[in-house]
């Protein structure tokens, strides 16, 4: 695919208007949160005071017998359903059974006419507990005699998304362990020129998506059917499908536009439980969180990374050594897959010929971690790009030349028996480094930073797609790859529009539920132009392939004299539309073509990753030194994304990601004070906003076409956070000489630093 | 208790419950569900509607502090021929949203500050806008659309 170079390109490449705008800024865009069905009720949750307790007795009579309350529901009233789903461990009951581990688990949900009146049944349910110890850190719980979080044992889900074994339930609080290796680290690090070592902090992050999670069920003869804010409805179907014990074609997901995700909404969240009510109360039931309570839903893993990385007399790379503590809270989720991702993105972006990197996910009694926007490279590249420019400091070089001679070349298999390096690296940097003015000394106070990341990105390649071309040659797409904003389904049309030669206005996007749309193994790690958008480049092709075999057929004449132009095919001085060959193949000026793909691990993808997915951040902030107060004062992004199928919205997600990664490296961190989390609402866990945002900013694209995407894209939009946490700390340590390896980088950790110093 | 307020120019009563918040008035009661409910705590600005003119967060405001009074919400933006507000266009145009829940919000704000302050800074739409998260778009975008909603309305004042 890759060959096929730049050329004239009509729709792709340009920055066509979202396809959703009239229908966000005039507020008729249907969320979730905005469905209301007929005959609904509400369901409220009550949550676990306690991390770690046993239920002794749950008394809900009382709360059942409130005027205006259908169900109340309990795991003693669910016999008939499975109560435990995971896609990567089934650890994780949709309402607590006999114990609960963390603060904030739901122990009871009660079914209502009104949210009110749910509400206030809550408190007339008597839940006894028999507190437990808990364990609150990794360190803590990998004690001896730790208190056990999982009595029992687990197998690995077939959907966990990697190939190895999966640590849990096997008698400690070990979720999941991942190990990489090769080279010969203890003879490199002992003939190394220099060694840099540190330990090095990533925070609980809350990806404070503003939709917070919110489901409706309804379960009927037909199965079950559930309206949900997930990003990825195919995963939440097989969860519901062992829940329920229903075939897959009996589980029905649907996604409207989701607000926000970032990560957060990806796999099974609260749709079990939504369901649950449902069944019991037999009748459509939406569940409607608080974001108080998404909060006690899905964070972040933090990740405590112990790091030693050594160069020869050169100044080349030569040995990484690190091991990562990842605090995965109560419940797997997809953290398995996490660690297994930040144990590989602790390589890159570099060529390191001894690697040794051990991480360990470690269930504790504190909310569940989960994907996050990045999956474990955000947390890694923390440690890896501070870790550069200390080293590059200790040997006296200047922190971006030695990225410079270090960094994967185009082509380079710099992570054995994975997709050799797609990305050019150098070029991204040479542009961060120009934005920056970067020889430049900075003024007094100032300090820049440029750092860079690369993921082995777009999970598992396993998607289908359906395109259907009227007889009016205008097109629908069956596709399962859900809008959270990143713009997918502009860029899917405009994929289709460019390859059918069809107005974009004609090309309709049908979208995201499962009872129509093809299978697509998800949306996120950044995998949607990429897998999606050739699924609907190759499902366009096919289509065209049978519509120039009817045109044969219709002009009597063999197929390789039909030459495919523009919305049509030519042969000579005839030329058919697209709506002119099926109108006339059927007789009747209706009817349609499908197009169909199937993307697997085959052929271009059958070497993982799908892509390198590789950007460079770079800033210049500015530290008031006597409130320790940063302020990013310029930002610069670069997106290595081969081809922008839409340059504003691969800027976009550039901006959006780095300005995530800002939050972090800056304010953003969940607090836990014994097992209560004391920040857990937006009025005390800080994020970006207008006054926080850059005043300089520059986004650039390199666009190399050296994808396997349409046209030579790769997927964007998640990788200018990784190195934004680790940029703050260097322009630090740029700026004043100081050297904080714990983010975020709050005014008073920096104003304690920089006293420590005089 | 029936209340009865002016909304998007049109007299409305309807029936609700002392403790209504505005907010739930609006989607529930209403169906008018552009208006987006996040934080519920005054912090976020999705919620964001005009009550005679000045930016309140519907999420935390009684319904019954409307009555006889006149409420704006996204809903109400566009003109009376269906097209779309200056300010609404920018925001397409300058691709200042993603996945658009906080864009309601932002787009009242929007038009709060510059019915009062025409001619924006770039200092001023920061400090007016502060009260507005978005976590998608870094910001950036916004900016530049709330610039080019100004200008695009100057000029047709101009006219
Ligand atoms: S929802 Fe009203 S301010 Fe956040
Ligand atoms: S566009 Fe998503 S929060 Fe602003």
């Amino acid at each position: 695919m890759s060959a096929e170079k730049k050329r004239d390109f009509q729709i792709v490449n340009h920055s066509v208007p979202r396809r959703d705008g009239p229908a966000k800024v005039t507020g008729k865009a249907v969320y979730v949160s905005d469905v209301k069905l007929p005959a609904m009720a509400y369901a409220k949750v009550l949550r676990s005071p306690y991390a770690h307790a046993k239920i002794v007795s749950i008394d809900s009579a009382k709360a059942a017998a409130r005027p205006g309350v259908y169900a109340v529901l309990t795991s003693n009233d669910l016999t008939g359903l499975n109560l435990y789903y995971g896609h990567a461990v089934k650890d994780h009951p949709l309402i607590a059974v006999d114990k609960v581990r963390y603060a904030g688990e739901p122990v009871a949900a009660v079914v209502a006419q009104d949210e009110r009146t749910a509400f206030e049944a809550l408190e007339f349910i008597d839940v006894k507990y028999d507190e437990l110890k808990a364990v609150l850190t990794p360190k803590e719980a990998l004690d001896k005699g730790a208190a056990l979080l999982h009595e029992r044992t687990f197998e690995a889900g077939a959907l966990r998304g990697f190939e190895g074994e999966v640590a849990a339930g096997r008698g400690s609080n070990i979720c999941q362990e991942s190990h990489l290796k090769w080279g010969d680290v203890e003879a490199a690090f002992a003939r190394a020129a220099a060694v840099v070592e540190g330990e090095y902090y990533f925070p609980m992050a809350y990806a404070y998506a503003m939709e917070p999670y919110v489901a409706i069920a309804e379960v009927s003869d037909n199965g079950v059917t559930i309206y949900s804010s997930a990003q990825h409805p195919f995963m939440v179907r097989h969860d519901l499908t062992t829940v329920f014990k229903l075939p897959v074609s009996q589980i029905r997901l649907i996604v409207p536009f989701v607000g926000g995700g970032y990560g957060s909404k990806s796999y099974t969240k609260i749709e079990p439980l939504v369901a649950a009510c449902a069944w019991k109360a037999q009748r459509p039931v939406k569940l409607q969180l608080s974001v108080e309570e998404a909060m006690l839903t899905t964070r972040s893993d933090d990740a405590l990374t112990w790091m030693r990385t050594a160069v020869d007399a050169h100044g080349k790379i030569i040995a990484r050594q690190a091991r990562i503590y990842m605090n995965t809270g109560a419940y797997a989720e997809n953290s398995p897959l996490v660690c297994e991702k930040a144990t590989n993105r602790t390589v890159g972006p570099y060529s390191i010929p001894n690697v040794q990197i051990d991480t360990y996910s470690v269930y504790t009694n504190t909310v569940p971690a989960s994907s996050y926007r990045g999956f474990g490279c955000a947390q890694v590249t923390m440690a890896g790009e501070s870790q550069i420019d200390e080293l590059a400091t200790k040997i006296g070089k200047d922190p971006y030349e030695f990225r410079l001679a270090n960094v994967a070349k185009p082509g380079e298999e710099f992570f054995p028996k994975m997709r050799p390096f797609d990305g050019t690296l150098k070029q991204d940097l040479e542009i961060a480094a120009k934005a920056l003015d970067w020889q430049q000394t900075p003024p007094k106070g100032h300090g820049k930073s440029i750092g860079c990341s690369t993921s082995d990105a777009g999970a598992y390649p396993l998607t289908s797609t359906v395109i259907r071309v009227h007889a009016d040659s205008s097109v629908s797409i069956l596709t399962g790859s859900t809008e959270l904003g990143q713009g997918s389904h502009t860029v899917i049309p405009q994929i289709v529009a460019e390859e059918l030669g069809v107005p974009f206005e004609k090309v309709r996007v049908v979208a995201s539920d499962t009872a129509i749309t093809p299978y697509d193994r998800s949306t996120g790690a950044s995998r949607t132009t990429t897998l999606m958008g050739r699924a609907v480049l190759e499902a366009s092709r096919e289509a065209i392939e049978q519509m120039v075999r009817m045109a044969a057929e219709l002009l009597k004449i063999k197929t390789d004299a039909i030459e495919v132009v523009r919305g049509g095919v030519r042969c000579g001085e005839a030329r058919l539309t697209w709506s002119e060959i099926i109108s006339r193949y059927y007789g009747l000026p209706d009817g349609e073509v499908i197009g169909r793909a199937y993307i697997r691990k085959a052929g271009d993808f059958s070497k993982p990753p799908v892509f390198w997915e590789t950007a460079c951040t770079g800033v210049e902030i500015s530290v008031d030194e006597e409130t320790g107060l940063i302020r990013v004062e310029k930002l610069a992004t670069v997106g290595d994304v081969g081809l922008a199928i839409n340059p504003a919205l691969a800027e976009g997600q550039d901006i959006g990601a780095a300005t995530m990664g800002m939050g972090v490296g800056l304010f953003e961190e969940l607090v836990y004070e014994g097992p209560q989390l004391v920040n857990g609402s937006i009025l005390d866990y800080r994020v970006p906003r207008f006054s926080d945002m850059p005043r300089q900013v520059e986004m650039h694209l390199v666009e190399n076409q050296d994808g396997v995407g349409p046209y030579g894209a790769k997927g964007g939009g998640e990788a200018s956070l990784n190195s934004m946490p680790s940029n703050i700390a260097n322009a630090l340590y740029n700026a004043t000489g100081v050297r904080i390896r714990r983010v975020p980088l709050t005014p008073e950790k920096v104003w304690r630093a920089l006293k420590e110093r005089q | 208790m029936k209340l009865s307020f002016l909304l998007n120019g049109r007299p409305t009563e309807v029936d609700c419950e002392a403790q209504e918040t505005l907010a739930e008035v609006l989607r529930a009661r209403l169906d008018l569900t552009g208006t987006k409910v996040s934080c519920e705590v005054q912090v976020c600005g999705a919620c964001t509607v005009l009550v005679d003119g000045l930016p309140v967060s519907a999420c935390t405001l009684l319904a019954y502090e409307v009555r006889d009074r006149s409420v704006l919400t996204v809903e109400g933006l566009a003109r009376p021929d269906g097209s779309l507000h200056p300010i609404q266009q920018a925001f397409i145009d300058e691709f200042a949203f993603q996945c658009g829940f906080c864009t309601p919000g932002m787009i009242m704000a929007t038009k709060a500050l510059l019915d009062d302050n025409p001619k924006p800074t770039d200092d001023e739409i920061i400090h007016f806008m502060d009260g507005n998260i978005c976590r998608c778009t870094g910001y950036v975008p916004i900016v530049r659309a709330i610039k080019r909603a100004a200008a695009q309305i100057q000029q047709e004042k101009g006219k």
